[in-house]
């Protein structure tokens, strides 16, 4: 137990920055990552920490290969991000988002599954925080509805965690198969927070109502741990493929449908992860190193979009593609930013992306899975559609809105500029990425074939992008999803049924008249003084009940 | 010192007892809250005592007056009667000094001497309850702990509270009644009242139709008593309109004591071949316990008043420990006694803190006029309208319901997870998936009823002109004793997970 824990360093940051203020609070904000990175770096491999709970062998500090590639991209990311919020005027949004980050270290580090459920729920405790600290109604509301889903999953995945512990006697975390009760709520609870249907919509509802950097917090951490445990738990699931190929074109269409900037970007989220899930799937070296790479090339190009997209957010406050374009003339910096974000995330040969995204395609070649593989062909040129053309040629480009907003203070424009250094520089020089990598890379992405299939992919879908412009140009519309069952329907039943419940008994008739629900119906004739729920029961009932159940007992045991 | 440490079944019970006597005979609030006090905290050292020996010695059998049973009077200690009489007397030693501030606003100061009269009867009857090892005796104490409480209750200032203790009274009577015809069967059927006699005699005539009435009368009389679903009617009134000390008291010890005798006359008297193998009371209880964890729960989300809301609450706890119960085995029996433990300290901090809120609403409703009594005849309900902002009010109030909201629900690094976590592996261990599932998503209903609070009392912008007012230290300070003790047992298991387990052992091993 020598060894600090990586996890706990930013963990005690968040706790220490609500003390500070001014110079030394901005220093706290990136030096707290930086330290638990150094930390991380020095730890040796193997099973650090060893705790007795209960009758189970704990190790909430294990090191290898995988978990150290995710901590250090969480790390990476939780410093470039302190950077980019340090202007961010709420207090709560960094510490929050620092427990939030901390808490993905924790399961990427976690040993065992205690470990693991533990640091889950402090990851959606953080990120309820981080979408809070936004302030404003539509972020709180939204709040609420992301911790409902994600306090759903976490029982979820409790359930087959104490279930596996039951079965197996033992808590450690390991490759599983889901071939029991336990071991499928396990991945349930797993794919909920990857955004896997059918409740992929927590994520787009939730992630563009936080502030300009509270958004680049929350597309790094929760989708990506999710990534990280199944790339554990669960390599080479098959079912595993199917829901990926469902996510990827889950978000291809809703994102292209999309006019909210941030919208279009929170889809294309759950359009990557689903990439990911897609080579975990396959589950083979090849395929998982490309799901570990493109998770951490992910991260950094999301952000960045993200970022570029906070950016313009903060200075003109609007976020509708429809009311945004012309903003190259006064911001060239997050204009060049965003639209290398833009390429990455479209696998441009010379991004990150390129050299993540075709280990899994490539996967599904060597598999010889031509469906799959015809599948996220297909995929890569709805991408490079919704995210790679149409984010920065609506906002950045298209028509002139007339808005001359300047490009974004020191802070920002660092951030952006540093992960965009860094998308470039892993799409020209990977070598490093793949030696992080947890199996050994034999891949050559830069081939004459490679390059230009997606040349040719990417050049087409282009050319489709400008022929169908008129097509695609937003209308400031919205669109339905499921999440509509919990952002409209189930608060339309709640709210009539509150509205039930204070009316009169005369109104009341009337109102369930007139929208005949019955079970508004039931719990409105029970919530008055004297209803089911609220009443004092006269003495002659309960002693009713008392004899209900002596006699049912004594029948019962009379006549077994 | 040998001596008196041979003694200290009887001690334990009649510190307390002697105490409620002199107390009356005072007539005098200060000396009275003095001399329960300091009874109550004999008492919880005498609890130390006992578990202390129990540890080493196993099981403690004292002869009342010398008569060797099944003649004379017996009183036995094993580990589960060790660790309910820590569990009462311990929250009457935190409960008595908190009273001393609480029922200045809620009871008349010329009634105080007899709450602290009341209050050592009624610990009396509920540590007798848990170490007499003879059938009758555990009657005598009830009917003294019943009666004690409902004086206990009718004491707040609520009209109400005379009406929830009337229902009470009518409830726990019927409730006796029953108990003492299911004892008069077996004394019929086997001449004998000692519990550990009645369990070897019983062997013999256990299909028998008495014994048969003797079981149902018994159990459902003290299913009445522990508020088993649809039993607890009486219940939600009776905490609601209690003064705050004695609904915390009541929450945490009288109930439990009640769970402590149905296993008592299940596993020592009844046996569980009897009750598990050949009758179907597994079943029709698993089935109570499950409306009670969603019934009772579901019902607490809608209520307005907060102590009732956790009232309702309690109930639905108690279907946690029932289920436990209903499993037959190691785990679920020492999930059932461990959750027994959790819940009550957890429920009685949250009480004695709303305690505190009631206190701070009372002040601000009206001036004390000069018996220390506001003017107003009632004090304000602490409902959910009354309530908001209230963390800005009473930070360390708020904090630390949240913290007990926490161990209700369940949350992992409480006591409420690890108790969940044991009957969890006992439902695992039966084979009962859908029942594992029941408990999460029963779970869920915390979460909602617990957020109400924190909804109100954190994101409804507090009224104009508030101003923090924190409870006096007085009443914060043995709160939070329990809340400490609620994260306390959620890390450090080996106390409580270790005598459960020893208590669940001695009992499922002994009844076959």
């Amino acid at each position: 137990m020598t060894s600090l824990h990586p996890a706990l360093i930013l963990i005690a940051g968040a706790l220490l920055l609500p003390f500070l203020r001014g110079n030394a609070r901005n220093i706290a904000v990136l030096s707290a990552p930086t330290f638990a990175l150094i930390a991380l770096w020095l730890l040796p491999e193997g099973k650090l920490w060893q705790v007795q709970w209960l009758d189970y062998q704990l190790a909430p500090l294990a090191v290898d290969k995988l978990s150290r590639l995710f901590a250090t991209i969480f790390l990476l990311m939780a410093a470039v991000g302190g950077l980019f919020a340090l202007r961010q005027t709420s207090k709560l949004e960094v510490p929050a988002a620092f427990l939030y980050a901390g808490s993905a270290v924790g399961v990427a580090l976690a040993g065992d599954l205690v470990t693991v459920f533990l640091f889950w729920e402090f990851m959606a405790v953080g990120s309820t925080l981080v979408l809070w600290s936004a302030g404003t109604p539509g972020a709180f509301a939204a709040s609420k509805r992301y911790v409902a889903v994600h306090l759903a999953g976490g029982v979820i995945l409790f359930a087959g965690i104490a279930g596996q512990i039951a079965a197996t006697g033992e808590a450690s975390f390991h490759a599983m198969k889901a071939d029991s009760i336990a071991t499928w709520l396990i991945l349930i609870g797993f794919l909920i927070n990857a955004g896997a249907p059918p409740l992929s919509a927590w994520l787009p509802d939730a992630y563009p109502e936080a502030s300009w950097s509270g958004t680049v917090f929350l597309s790094a951490f929760t989708t990506k741990t999710a990534v990280y445990v199944l790339l554990r738990g669960f390599p080479g699931a098959e079912i595993l493929i199917w829901v990926g190929i469902f996510m990827i074109f889950y978000g291809i269409v809703y994102a292209l449908l999309e006019n909210d900037m941030r919208r279009i970007l929170a889809y294309s989220i759950v359009n990557q992860v689903g990439f990911m899930v897609t080579g975990i799937g396959i589950g083979t070296e090849m395929a998982l190193n490309g799901a570990a790479a493109h998770a951490f090339s992910h991260i950094i190009y999301k952000a960045l979009l993200l970022m570029s997209a906070g950016a313009v957010l903060a200075a003109t406050n609007r976020r509708k593609c429809s009311e945004l374009g012309g903003l190259f003339h006064s911001m060239p910096i997050t204009t060049i930013c965003g639209t290398i974000g833009a390429l990455a995330i479209s696998s441009f040969p010379l991004t990150s992306g390129f050299v993540s995204k075709s280990m899994v395609t490539q996967a599904a070649i060597d598999g010889h899975l031509q469906a799959v593989w015809l599948f996220l062909a297909a995929a890569s040129a709805g991408v490079f559609l919704h995210a790679g053309i149409k984010f920065p040629w609506f906002v950045f480009f298209q028509k002139d809105s007339g808005l001359r907003p300047a490009d974004p203070p020191a802070s920002l424009r660092w951030a952006m500029i540093f992960f965009a250094f860094l998308c470039i520089a892993l799409g020209v020089y990977p070598e490093p990425l793949y030696a992080l990598l947890p199996y050994e890379v034999n891949y050559v992405p830069y081939t004459a074939a490679h390059i230009i299939t997606q040349l040719q992919l990417l050049l087409f879908s282009g050319l489709a992008f400008f022929v169908m412009l008129d097509y695609l140009k937003r209308t400031p519309t919205i669109t339905l999803d499921v999440d509509w069952l919990w952002r409209v329907a189930g608060p339309e039943a709640a709210k009539t049924f509150r509205l039930a419940l204070t009316e009169t008994r005369a109104g009341l008739a009337e109102i369930i008249e007139a929208r005949r629900l019955a079970i508004a119906d039931f719990l409105t004739r029970h919530r008055r003084p004297e209803g089911l729920l609220m009443r004092s029961w006269p003495t002659g009932s309960m002693a009713l009940w008392v004899m209900v159940l002596l006699l049912a007992n004594l029948a019962f045991f009379y006549l077994r | 010192m040998s001596s008196l440490s041979a003694h200290l079944p009887a001690l334990q019970v009649v510190l307390p007892l002697l105490s409620a006597p002199f107390a009356v005979l005072l007539r005098h609030g200060g000396f009275a809250f003095g001399i329960v006090t300091a009874g109550a905290w004999a008492a919880f050292a005498c609890a130390i005592g006992l578990w202390l020996q129990t540890g080493e010695a196993g099981i403690i059998s004292y002869h009342i007056g010398s008569w060797p049973p099944p003649w004379g009077i017996e009183y036995r200690v094993d580990r589960l009667a060790s660790f309910v009489l820590l569990l009462v007397s311990g929250t009457a030693a935190i409960v008595l000094p908190y009273s001393r501030a609480s029922i200045e606003h809620e009871i008349p100061r010329e009634l105080h001497y007899l709450y602290y009269a009341m209050f050592g009867l009624c610990l009396a009857g509920l540590l007798g309850i848990t170490i007499t090892g003879d059938a009758f005796n555990v009657f005598v104490f009830l009917e003294i702990s019943s009666l004690s409480t409902y004086v206990l209750i009718a004491l707040g200032r609520d009209r109400r509270a005379l009406a929830a203790s009337y229902r009470y009274l009518i409830m726990g009577t019927i409730g006796a009644t029953f108990f003492v015809i299911g004892i008069g069967f077996l004394y019929l059927m086997t001449g004998t009242l000692n519990i550990v006699d009645l369990g070897e005699r019983l062997r013999t005539v256990e299909d028998s139709r008495p014994v048969l009435a003797a079981l149902a009368f018994i159990t459902v009389g003290v299913s009445l008593k522990l508020a088993l679903f649809p039993l607890h009617q009486w219940l939600p009134n009776a905490y609601t309109y209690a003064p705050s000390a004695v609904t915390a008291f009541l929450a945490a010890t009288a109930t439990k004591v009640s769970v402590y005798v149905l296993i008592r006359f299940w596993f020592s008297v009844f046996g569980e071949t009897l009750i598990f193998e050949k009758l179907p009371l597994p079943q029709i209880l698993l089935l109570l316990s499950l409306a009670a964890m969603f019934a009772a729960s579901f019902i607490a989300i809608f209520q307005d008043n907060l102590k009732r809301l956790f009232a309702y609450s309690s109930v639905g706890q108690i279907g946690y420990i029932t289920l436990g119960m209903s499993f037959d085995s190691v785990n679920g029996l020492g999930a059932a006694i461990l959750h027994l433990f959790n819940h009550g300290i957890t429920k009685a901090a949250i009480f004695l803190l709303i305690g505190g809120v009631v206190l701070g609403l009372a002040k601000n409703s009206a001036v004390p006029n000069s018996r220390g009594v506001p003017a107003g005849a009632v004090p304000p309900a602490p409902t959910f309208d009354r309530l908001a902002g209230l963390a800005k009010r009473m930070p360390l109030t708020c904090f630390g319901i949240v913290l007990a909201g926490l161990s209700l629900i369940g949350v992992p690094g409480t006591a409420g997870f690890v108790s969940k976590w044991y009957l969890i592996l006992a439902a695992m261990e039966a084979g009962q998936f859908w029942i594992v599932a029941a408990i999460l998503l029963s779970s869920l209903l915390a979460i909602a009823y617990v957020w109400r609070f924190v909804e109100v009392a954190y994101f409804k912008p507090a009224p104009e002109g508030t101003t923090k007012q924190e409870a006096p230290l007085g009443l914060l300070i043995p709160a939070w004793l329990l809340v400490i003790g609620t994260i306390w047992f959620g890390l450090d298991t080996s106390f409580t997970v270790g005598t459960a387990t020893e208590a669940a052992l001695q009992l499922v091993k002994a009844g076959r």
